[in-house]
């Protein structure tokens, strides 16, 4: 941002911004936004009991178990993250 | 002919009044107007001699023990070394205690009469005057009247009266006019005003020269009376019998304070008129001083530059030849400049500055760095400006330096204690902030191991800030670290003063922390728990006080941790008296309401007893403590009305109900705040019956005093507990008190509104009364006695209608109505308010005298310019615009609507509001049409403010009136080619769609034509108020079904979003985030994606702060819309959202 933005409300909004996990910069990488997506996805499936009863039917799993492997994956839901080049 | 006519005179002078008026310039023209504010700036010239003692204090290297340890060198200047220097100052200031008190005995046996430190009794003086009178042989006493043997008289006869030698050698002795004394013949008692050329040429704020040669400051400025060098010793003395003692092994020469500031050391050579550094100040200030520059080599040009400064940076103000520096000399004028450039520079040097010196503070070490700006810290000119910028230095370098500044933890800590009890907020705060800091550099045995001499320091000064210091470290590195060391010190066998300073640290600790002692409480209280039973008078007192502090910080908790002490302080306050006695009573007052109200009662009536002995006392300071604790123990639950009746009401109101307390104020409020206390207890009747005979005391503070209690009382407790009896007498003293009063108060002006309207229905027999003392106040003489009557009517209104007293209420409107040709501003606008009151509860139609007469009266009152006639006017007008617009005829409205346009300008925003507001009332009666049409026009105007609140009113016009009104109204007017008139129909609509809310959907489609205009306007303001029309449109039509023109206006929006002018990107960013609301997140996100991973940053930045708001806005909704990226896996990274893709 311009010089100019900095002392305005706006970049107080982008450190508000910052404080929550999720919110994005300019330099996130595809895997940074991608995992957030994904952890967001399956929050949602957690947190809507609808959703999660017709993963668990699906899946054949108990509605629990579903809960438990959603929230497991969300540790790690793209994998490790990938080596850094420098 | 020539003689009858006047002669004209051949030679004028200038008249007297003239020649006066222009010494008077003279005079004021040299008086410098920031002398003193300049005095006033400076830190040390402005704060009490205890604060000053900061400047005795010395400071010690404190050795970095750990380091020494790692290095395994041996330790020099540490705390072994500390300790002993302290041991030695004791011990000196032992021996001149010693010394003074022999001194003292030795005057007081007459051996020595003449002290010349104090001014001996006045027995004395005659005594030696009677003496001295003696040894002269003339008689001390002679009158005025009777004639003195002139010598000179006689010598002059001898010589014959009119010899010429009698007469010049008279001639001297008459004119004794020497060159450096005032000139006689000038005649300097005749002019009536001190003027500059009848004055001594010395000037007159010069320090006085000291008289007394063996003054210990003075050997080190003046030559005459410096130390004797060796070489002149050996010259003086014998070369045989005397040897040269070496300094003892503890010795260090005293440290002066840097005295940079002293007037330079001049040849004594006869007489000279001694510069003031003032002069040269003042000189400086009018630009003629060549030698304080703004200009310094390598540092640039600065804000200012005192003459204390050259002193101090000598070094860097003279060119110097940089390939001779050494590079130690050469890193010393480089932090020079740049404290000089942090300290005097402008805002930009000194932020560079303070950025280099942060980042170098490594490389130039510890020890340069705090040499130089320690010393500057302790200069006596120092300001604030300066100081915390100097300050903030210590902080930012503390930070980079680490435990590298372990050597200077004492020299640092002399410097910034003294923030700790300075009388500014935000130095303490700034104080705290360094010592957290240092001590969390430096760590806590380091810290302990230099602070540990001070705790029993001989000045009571050190100890004090110390104690505060210490406190500070406590809550930096948390009170557990601390406390055994707190235990020792509280339990200190050497000395009382360590214990003392010991109970005062976690006295301090209570009052920093707050309620953040809770956990450590039990250990806290048991820490100076034994200090209520110790043998110095002093460490009771301070455990005491320690005591209430940490109560006072855990409540309402903790009482459980006070077990221990509850003995001891009830205990002690039967074996205590005067100031121990009063801390204890603290100490008990805080604990009492953490106490169960199961046993606080018992222990009530324990302290009572000594409450109500010294209710008594003539001590200021324990009659406040004793009021608090009255007040404390009256608000704990366990307490009873009927013990609280028969024990205490009878003696407080005996010893604190008197007139002497009045006239403290002090002692009033705590008085006042006290008895309120107890009346929640005891009840209105019971506090209001023993007072209210008292409205009718002589002394006017004291009735108000009571007043200001009965207001208090009842405005809390109502005045249903009052029978008919106190009743006559409440009201009988309020109107005697309100009529008795000499200066018009606030007080019973609201005692009497809060007593009448608390009573309600029954005080209809007295309103005859109240109404005719009012009505005769109204025609007073006094402008304030008016104003308050009518004030009073104010207050009154609602309940004289209450009592169905409509014939008083229209005599008072008539009484105020002919009285609306008021002169005094204030007066009139109370009248006003009366007026308004009344036409508040009798109504329009009632209202006497009748609206339509009213009202074209209220016209010209609206050009009045005083703010409180203004509010007042407009009121009212607003209120019958409201209520009882039918009665007045349309074109008086348009000529009130004109008038309002003016008040449009105040600056006082009740009134723009109520301006504004009324243009709504009056559009509703007359119709929008004409109204609008004016403040169409007025969109015209110059002055922004009557624009703006022009806007305002169309849009309430368009609220009152339905948007339907007004809306085709302001596109037409849109039309026109000015600016100002297009922008302000923008505002209107802005404000049209923020009142009308979901009725904006109705009119979506006929304002998208304009705001696509607007929106693709070259000017920036019309596409940020298009912005802002677009969100409170898109919020308004929230699930309306208005998505199309929606989204046709988010592409026009959409495009604004790289603006940089902070306000329209907030507008635009606004207007996304209601589109967000609108369209939904999924729409918006499809708008985002498309550069959130843009190969220019500046475009990135922007879009993932709009992805930021719209993530947060609506985390969950945006599952279901983030693209599906499964084809960018790669190696371990699967990102397929596999649950997504799941079904049945």
């Amino acid at each position: 941002m311009s010089s100019e933005l900095r002392y305005t409300a706006n970049t107080q909004l982008e450190h508000l911004h910052a404080r929550y996990t999720g919110t994005g910069h300019a330099d996130l990488t595809k895997y940074e936004w991608l995992t957030h997506q994904h952890r967001d996805t399956l929050a949602s499936i957690v947190g809507h009991p609808t959703l999660t009863s017709y993963l668990a039917i699906a899946d054949g799993e108990a509605i629990g178990r579903v809960k438990f492997e959603m929230t497991e994956r969300m540790l790690q839901p793209c994998g490790p993250p990938p080596a850094k080049d420098d | 002919m020539s003689s009858e006519e006047p002669r004209l005179v051949d030679s004028f002078t200038v008249p007297k009044d003239v020649l006066q008026e222009f010494q008077d310039m003279a005079e004021e023209e040299d008086i410098d107007p920031f002398a003193e504010t300049a005095s006033k700036r400076q830190i040390a010239s402005r704060q009490s001699d205890y604060q000053n003692r900061r400047f005795k204090r010395q400071a010690n290297e404190s050795a970095d023990a750990f380091k020494a340890l790692e290095e395994g060198t041996e330790v020099e200047g540490g705390y072994q070394d500390a300790m002993r220097v302290q041991m030695l100052e004791k011990e000196e200031e032992r021996v001149k205690r010693l010394i003074e008190d022999k001194e003292r005995e030795a005057r007081e046996e007459g051996q020595d009469k003449m002290d010349l430190d104090k001014t001996p009794p006045r027995a004395e003086i005659e005594e030696v005057m009677k003496d001295l009178a003696a040894a002269s042989g003339t008689k001390r006493k002679r009158r005025w009247d009777v004639e003195e043997p002139a010598a000179g008289e006689v010598k002059a006869e001898d010589k014959g009266e009119w010899l010429k030698e009698a007469l010049e050698e008279a001639a001297p002795k008459k004119r004794r006019s020497r060159w450096d004394a005032t000139p006689a013949d000038v005649g300097a008692g005749e002019t009536p005003k001190r003027s500059r050329w009848d004055q001594t040429p010395t000037v007159v704020d010069a320090p006085m020269q000291q008289i007394i040669m063996n003054a210990p400051g003075f050997m080190h400025e003046d030559k005459h009376n410096r130390y004797l060098t060796d070489e002149e010793l050996d010259a003086l003395l014998p070369t045989s019998g005397y040897a040269i003692v070496t300094p003892p092994p503890g010795y260090a020469p005293m440290v002066r304070p840097p005295k940079l500031s002293a007037t330079p050391v001049t040849e004594v050579g006869g007489f000279q008129i001694q510069e003031s550094s003032d002069a040269a100040a003042q000189a400086a200030a009018a630009g003629l001083a060549p030698e304080l520059p703004t200009e310094i080599p390598g540092v640039g040009s600065l804000a200012f530059f005192k003459p204390e400064d050259a002193q101090y940076f000598a070094k860097i103000l003279k060119e110097e030849d940089e390939t001779e520096l050494s590079v130690d000399e050469m890193k010393e004028r480089k932090i020079m400049r740049l404290l000089l450039k942090i300290k005097n520079g402008t805002p930009p040097v000194r932020k560079t500055a303070l950025r280099q010196i942060t980042d170098k503070a490594r490389d130039f070490g510890a020890g340069p760095l705090f040499d130089k700006i320690l010393p500057l810290l302790m200069e006596r000119t120092l300001e604030d400006q300066e100081r915390h910028l100097l300050v903030k230095v210590i902080d930012r370098v503390l930070y980079k330096l680490d435990d590298l500044v372990r050597p200077y933890v004492h020299k640092i800590l002399v410097v910034i204690e003294p923030l700790l009890i300075d009388e500014d907020y935000y130095a303490r705060v700034e104080g705290r902030e360094i010592i957290s800091n240092l001590s969390k550099a430096a760590g806590l045995a380091h810290m302990i191991s230099t602070m540990r001499p001070d705790i029993d320091h001989a000045d009571e000064y050190v100890r004090n800030t110390t104690a505060r210091a210490f406190s500070v470290v406590a809550s930096a590195l948390g009170i557990p670290s601390l406390l055994p060391f707190l235990k020792a010190v509280c339990r200190s066998k050497k000395s009382w003063q360590a214990r003392h300073t010991g109970i005062r640290i976690v006295q301090q600790i209570a009052i920093m922390m707050g309620c953040a002692v809770l956990p450590h409480l039990r250990n806290l209280v048991d820490c100076i728990a034994h200090g209520l039973q110790d043998e110095q008078q002093k460490v009771r007192t301070m455990t005491a006080l320690g005591l209430a502090a940490l109560a006072e910080a855990a409540a309402p908790y903790g009482i459980e941790s006070f077990d221990n002490v509850l003995k001891p302080l009830w205990v002690g306050i039967r074996l205590h008296r005067g100031k121990s006695l009063a801390a204890f009573l603290k100490a008990i007052g805080f604990i009492l309401p953490l106490m169960d109200p199961e046993y606080v009662a018992y222990y009530i009536k324990e302290v009572t007893i000594i409450l109500i002995r010294e209710f008594q006392t003539s001590d200021e300071e324990m009659k406040k403590i004793v009021l608090k604790v009255v007040q404390q123990c009256a608000a704990t639950e366990g307490v009873t009305a009927a013990y609280i009746k028969q024990d205490i009401l009878p003696d407080f109101f005996k010893s604190f109900w008197v007139r002497r307390m009045a006239l403290d104020r002090r002692n009033y409020r705590q008085v006042v705040d006290t008895t309120v206390e107890l009346a929640q207890k005891a009840g209105v009747a019971e506090i209001v019956g023993r007072i209210v005979n008292e409205l009718k005391d002589e002394a006017e503070p004291y009735r108000k005093m009571v007043m200001e209690t009965i207001t208090k009382v009842v405005a809390s407790l109502g005045a249903s507990d009052i029978d008919e009896r106190l009743e006559v007498r409440l009201v009988d003293g309020i109107i005697y008190s309100f009529q008795e009063q000499t200066t018009e108060d606030q007080v019973m002006l609201d005692g009497f509104g809060t007593v009448v309207n608390a009573l309600g229905i029954r005080v209809k027999p007295y309103l005859t009364q109240i109404v005719s003392t009012i009505l005769w106040r109204l025609n007073n003489k006094s402008a304030k006695v008016r104003q308050q009557a009518a004030d009073l009517t104010t207050r009154l209104a609602v309940v004289i209608k209450q009592c169905g007293e409509d014939q008083l209420l229209s005599k008072l409107g008539l009484v105020l109505f002919e009285q609306l040709g008021e002169e005094y501003p204030d007066t009139l606008g109370s009248i006003i308010a009366a007026e308004g009151a009344i036409a508040n509860v009798v109504g329009m139609t009632q209202m006497n005298p009748p609206v339509k007469d009213l009202l074209p009266r209220m016209t010209p009152i609206l050009r009045n310019r005083h703010e409180k006639v203004q509010e007042a006017t407009i009121n009212l007008i607003g209120r019958i615009a409201d209520r009882g617009a039918e009665f007045v005829p349309a074109r008086e409205w348009m000529r009130i609507c004109f008038e309002l346009l003016d008040l449009l300008k105040a600056h006082k925003k009740g009134i723009r509001r109520a301006a504004v507001n009324s243009f709504g009332y009056i559009a509703k009666s007359l119709g929008p049409q004409d109204v609008l049409q004016v403040l169409l026009t007025n969109l015209r105007v110059q002055e922004r403010q009557s624009r703006v609140c022009s806007t305002v009113a169309i849009a309430i016009v368009a609220e009152t009136c339905g948007p339907f009104t007004c809306i085709p109204a302001i596109l037409n007017e849109y039309r026109t080619a000015e600016l100002n008139v297009r922008t302000g129909c923008l505002k209107a609509l802005t404000f049209v769609f923020e009142y009308v809310g979901p009725q904006s959907a109705y009119y979506a489609d006929s304002v998208v034509t304009m705001l696509e205009d607007a929106l693709t306007d070259r000017d920036l303001v019309h596409r940020q108020t298009a912005s802002v029309i677009v969100k409170h449109l898109a919020l308004g039509v929230a699930g309306l079904g208005c998505e199309d023109s929606m989204l046709h206006l988010m592409n026009l929006v959409w495009p604004n979003c790289f603006e940089t002018s902070p306000h329209v990107i907030g507008a635009v960013m606004d207007a996304i985030e209601a589109m967000r609301v609108t369209l939904g997140p999924g729409v918006l996100l499809s708008y985002i994606l498309q550069g959130l991973f843009h190969p220019a940053r500046k475009v990135r930045e922007v879009y993932w702060r709009v992805y930021n708001s719209l993530y947060l806005g609506a985390e969950d909704a945006l599952v279901p819309f983030y693209p599906d990226l499964g084809e960018l896996s790669e190696g371990q990274n699967v990102f397929d959202r596999h649950p997504l893709q799941m079904f049945i």
